[in-house]
């Protein structure tokens, strides 16, 4: 049976078993290889990806559950690598060996979304769920930190 | 076994018979350390048979490109980043014409390791030699074709200038001649910067590989592929030796699409008895027909052995004789005898996993006559002559394809998971990509073992430290993996010293035992494994605890009385490059930690601060190195809070400071995980955790906050990677007693433990 869904702006359609987990099916049938598998188990969050917008552990998403869906994986989270995210992160120094980041990404991308100005505790509420580790939570953090004041700032110069 | 430079020295002072020498290759101008003898060839000629020794060059093209090219694994570090800075330095390139290139394996490359926070260390005078003699042929080129005096040249920004005229590098190498030699000596007399001269080194810059780590671009092994190949997923055997497949049931998994087979392995270098491998059109299709699939095996001796057993074979060597003395200092027993009271206790630490986040995984092919492995390794010249050896063929006929590391943490120094890829490869005779499942790197994980150890001082009747003893046992990662590496004690008997590191201590103790004993139950059950620091992982817990615990029942400030035994003198006096200071560094960066933190400052009732010193890795490379942890503990729960760390470093020069703080906030994080959340333990000869549902390292709501400083130094620059994972636990221990009275002696600490201890 196939199923059709959006992925990153463009419409595929797979042949494949309904249960096969999305991840798989991003990384090793549409060759997204920015989604990394990390568990297996939904507990690291590094095969994060938006689905509808909303960050999911792709991993334990079958693609059953995707018919019809928008599904954004980092490589489409921005046209040049260049989300405010994207760019604390560079700015911030975060990646270590880079593995979970773009699940990082993807989570905090979907965090910002719905609340643009998150305390400490919202991030790490927010955050847990994702492993990294190099264990560079600390500018994890600091780089979310960072896009949100990016981001103010590029607000008050267009409103200025 | 091939042979491996030991790590006592830097192989700056190792090498001999070496020179220099420039010349025009095919990717424009070729920059590289070659063997003397090579010296009266023709430059060209000789660098395009690439044997570069050591394995450090760097090209410059036509366009201006600057190409440093790195034998060392990136699994987070940054490392090609550090090296391209040092060369950069001295060869007065701009920082925007340089790029890194991880190359893959090639024989004529030389050895091949990324581990022991040596790269920096090892490298660091080499590469400003190699930068210094490329500019020194720039300017003197620069100036020929520019027609003026050499004297009257100098470089800059990847450019000669001369009174007012200037050319670029770029153009130097497209219209110049720079073919040179230099000799060994030469290149010792070339002018390297003062310090203080420093315009890279030293100064901020971004890490050239972050940018493709924050947009999906980098790839890690487990991203590669190769036309044709198939995917395959293990079936681990329930003992990691002696296990034997009697039989395999796949009639279940034939209707799952995509299924293939399920291939028992043969393996002439018996590093996967006992394995089978589900071969399918995708890793999906592996796993789902995996399940289906019924193996039974004759397992090996090792079925039933559990963590106590471990323990107990631990305890009961700790109170034998076997074993090396890998310190022996003055006459121990008849101090002990004479001793007016002794101090003991015994420490003990749980099996550790490494859980790099990307499983491990391989690429195994045939390809022009050699066969291939695709995959992110930190010891690819240890692995080699073993895949060689499983596919029956010369070590020549193997090369290793490089990709970046998604965590390293010392798994990937033990190359053992290329070893099926191969096999299924030669038996199926098309390219094999192995996958592991979470569980399956678990399972066939080299832990970090277990460890007992047992710790002694004899004093006088005057209460000063007259002797002391460190007995210490775990599995040993170097005598399962690379026995050539095996020191010798004074007794004749051989020891890993990457296990018993960190017991060399710089304390004045008077006469002085160290005792390694390698558990051999441990190394039966399982291959341990180096995970970062290794040794000192345990070591320290035992040492740093047992001060404090002198300290504390002598009624002495644990910070006044490490400073006491940290003189300074004889065999702790240090010596010249990499010690120089010895132990009075180790006493500044003590003292500086606990005025940072501010040491002896009332504290709210069940809170308190402990104190711990590390010198990293290796008694030769000492990276000075203090914590000062803050914890709260209730009493009621035994829980332990940990506030704050205040960690300060003496690493010498530091050659990418924004680098060398992420490595440190890493490694400190590291050390909390497992003082306070990792841990196993074996149950049936294997490990019970296996995935994030029981194994449950850091997350970000647990970070404390971080204070971390780095001394002001032109000293020799040491490692980074390491130290600040050893220095946590027991900082964090000696925190829990000064907040509670309870006083921990097992890691990972947890609050049942606590609790146990303020009964």
């Amino acid at each position: 049976m196939s199923i059709k869904f959006e992925i990153n702006g463009l419409s595929v359609e797979l042949d494949v078993p309904d249960d096969t987990p999305l991840l798989w099916a991003v990384r090793d049938e549409l060759n997204l290889k920015g989604t990394k598998f990390g568990c297996g188990i939904g507990l690291c969050g590094a095969c994060t990806v938006h689905v509808d917008g909303v960050a999911q552990r792709s991993c334990i998403t079958p693609l059953a559950n995707v018919a019809g869906s928008n599904i954004t994986t980092i490589e489409g989270l921005s046209e040049n690598g260049d989300h405010p995210l994207q760019r604390a992160w560079v700015e911030a120094q975060t990646p270590q060996c880079g593995y979970c980041q773009s699940g990082q990404i993807m989570q905090a991308a979907s965090l910002l979304a719905y609340n643009a100005d998150p305390s400490d505790a919202e991030i790490e509420t927010a955050m847990n769920g994702n492993l990294c580790r190099c264990m560079a939570y600390v500018r994890i953090k600091k780089a979310i930190k960072l896009a949100v004041i990016n981001a103010a700032a590029q607000q008050e110069t267009q409103n200025a | 076994m091939h042979k491996i430079n030991s790590p006592d020295q830097p192989l700056s002072t190792k090498l001999s018979r070496r020179g220099f020498m420039i010349g025009a290759t095919s990717v424009g101008v070729t920059l590289a350390f070659m063997p003397a003898a090579l010296l009266a060839s023709d430059p060209a000629q000789a660098l395009s048979a690439n044997k570069f020794e050591p394995t450090i060059w760097y090209s410059i093209a036509p366009s201006g490109q600057i190409t440093v090219n790195v034998t060392k694994a990136e699994m987070g570090q940054h490392i090609g980043t550090a090296f391209a800075r040092i060369v950069a330095e001295e060869l007065e390139a701009d920082w925007a014409d340089v790029q890194v290139n991880h190359v893959d394996t090639e024989a004529k490359y030389g050895l091949y390791v990324t581990g022991g926070s040596w790269s920096v260390w090892q490298n660091f005078d080499l590469m400003s030699r190699a930068g210094a003699a490329g500019r020194t042929a720039l300017i003197e080129e620069g100036a020929r074709l520019l027609g003026v005096a050499v004297g009257d040249c100098s470089a800059a920004n990847s450019q000669v200038n001369c009174r007012g005229k200037s050319i670029s590098y770029g153009d130097i190498v497209s219209q110049g001649n720079l073919s040179r030699s230099y000799t060994d000596a030469q290149l010792a007399s070339l002018p390297i910067k003062a310090a203080k001269d420093r315009k890279l080194i030293g100064s901020e810059t971004q890490a050239l590989d972050i940018p493709s780590k924050t947009n999906g671009a980098a790839i890690y092994g487990i991203d590669a592929t190769y036309e044709g190949m198939v995917y395959a997923k293990p079936i681990v055997p329930p003992t990691r030796y002696g296990s034997w497949v009697k039989s395999v049931d796949d009639s279940r998994a034939k209707n799952v699409k995509g299924y293939q087979q399920t291939l028992v392995l043969k393996d002439p270098s018996n590093t996967v008895p006992g394995w089978a491998l589900v071969i399918a059109d995708s890793f999906h299709a592996a796993q789902r027909a995996e399940r289906l699939i019924t193996v039974e095996w004759d397992a090996g001796a090792t079925a039933r052995v559990t963590e106590q057993d471990i323990l107990n074979r631990g305890a009961e060597l700790i109170e034998g004789s076997s074993g090396s003395l890998v310190v022996e200092d003055g006459e121990v027993d008849a101090t002990f005898v004479a001793a007016d009271s002794v101090l003991s206790q015994t420490y003990t630490t749980s099996t550790v996993l490494h859980f790099q986040l990307e499983p491990v995984n391989a690429i195994g092919l045939q390809k022009d006559g050699r066969w291939e492995l695709h995959t992110g390794n930190q010891w690819q010249s240890l692995i080699l002559p073993t895949l060689a050896e499983a596919l029956e063929v010369p070590v020549e006929k193997v090369v290793m394809r490089t990709y970046l590391l998604g965590g390293g943490f010392g798994r990937r120094l033990n190359g053992d998971y290329g070893v099926p890829a191969l096999l299924a490869a030669k038996a199926l005779g098309k390219p094999v990509k192995v996958v592991f499942s979470r569980e399956d790197d678990s399972r066939f994980d080299s832990p970090r073992s277990a460890s007992v150890q047992k710790v002694s001082m004899a004093f006088d009747s005057a209460e000063k430290i007259v002797g002391m003893q460190h007995h210490a046992t775990a599995g040993w990662p170097t005598s399962a993996m690379v026995p050539s590496f095996l020191g010798t004690g004074t007794n004749g008997e051989k020891f890993d010293p990457f296990s018993i590191n960190g017991a060399q201590h710089w304390y004045d103790v008077g006469a002085h035992r160290v005792r390694a004993i390698k558990n051999d139950l441990a190394n039966a059950t399982f291959r341990p494994g180096w995970l970062r620091s290794v040794g000192p992982g345990w070591t320290n817990w035992a040492l740093e605890s047992f001060v404090d615990e002198v300290a504390h029942s002598k009624g002495i400030d644990p910070v006044a009385l490490r400073k006491q035994l940290l003189t300074g003198r004889g065999k702790n006096a240090g010596h010249a490059p990499n010690s120089v200071g010895g132990a009075s560094r180790m006493a500044n960066v003590l003292q500086r930690a606990a005025d940072k933190a501010g040491w002896g400052k009332v504290l709210p009732e069940g809170v308190g601060m402990g104190i711990a010193t590390t010198f990293g890795q290796e008694r030769d490379m000492p990276t000075w190195s203090a914590c000062v942890a803050q914890v709260a503990v209730n009493k009621a729960s035994g829980s332990v809070t940990l506030q704050k760390l205040t960690i300060v470093i003496d690493a010498g020069s530091i050659v990418h400071p924004d680098g060398a703080l992420a490595q440190t906030e890493g490694a400190a994080l590291w050390g909390v995980s497992m003082a306070l959340h990792e841990g196993t333990e074996f149950v049936n000869g294997q490990v019970k955790d296996v995935n994030l549902n029981s194994y449950q390292p850091l997350r970000m709501a647990d970070v404390p906050e971080l204070d971390i400083e780095f001394v002001d130094s032109e000293l020799q620059s040491v490692g980074l990677g390491e130290p600040a994972t050893t220095v946590v636990g027991p900082a964090i221990g000696n925190a829990i007693f000064a907040a509670s009275g309870a006083r921990v002696r097992h890691l990972p600490i947890s609050a049942d433990a606590v609790k146990k201890a303020l009964a």
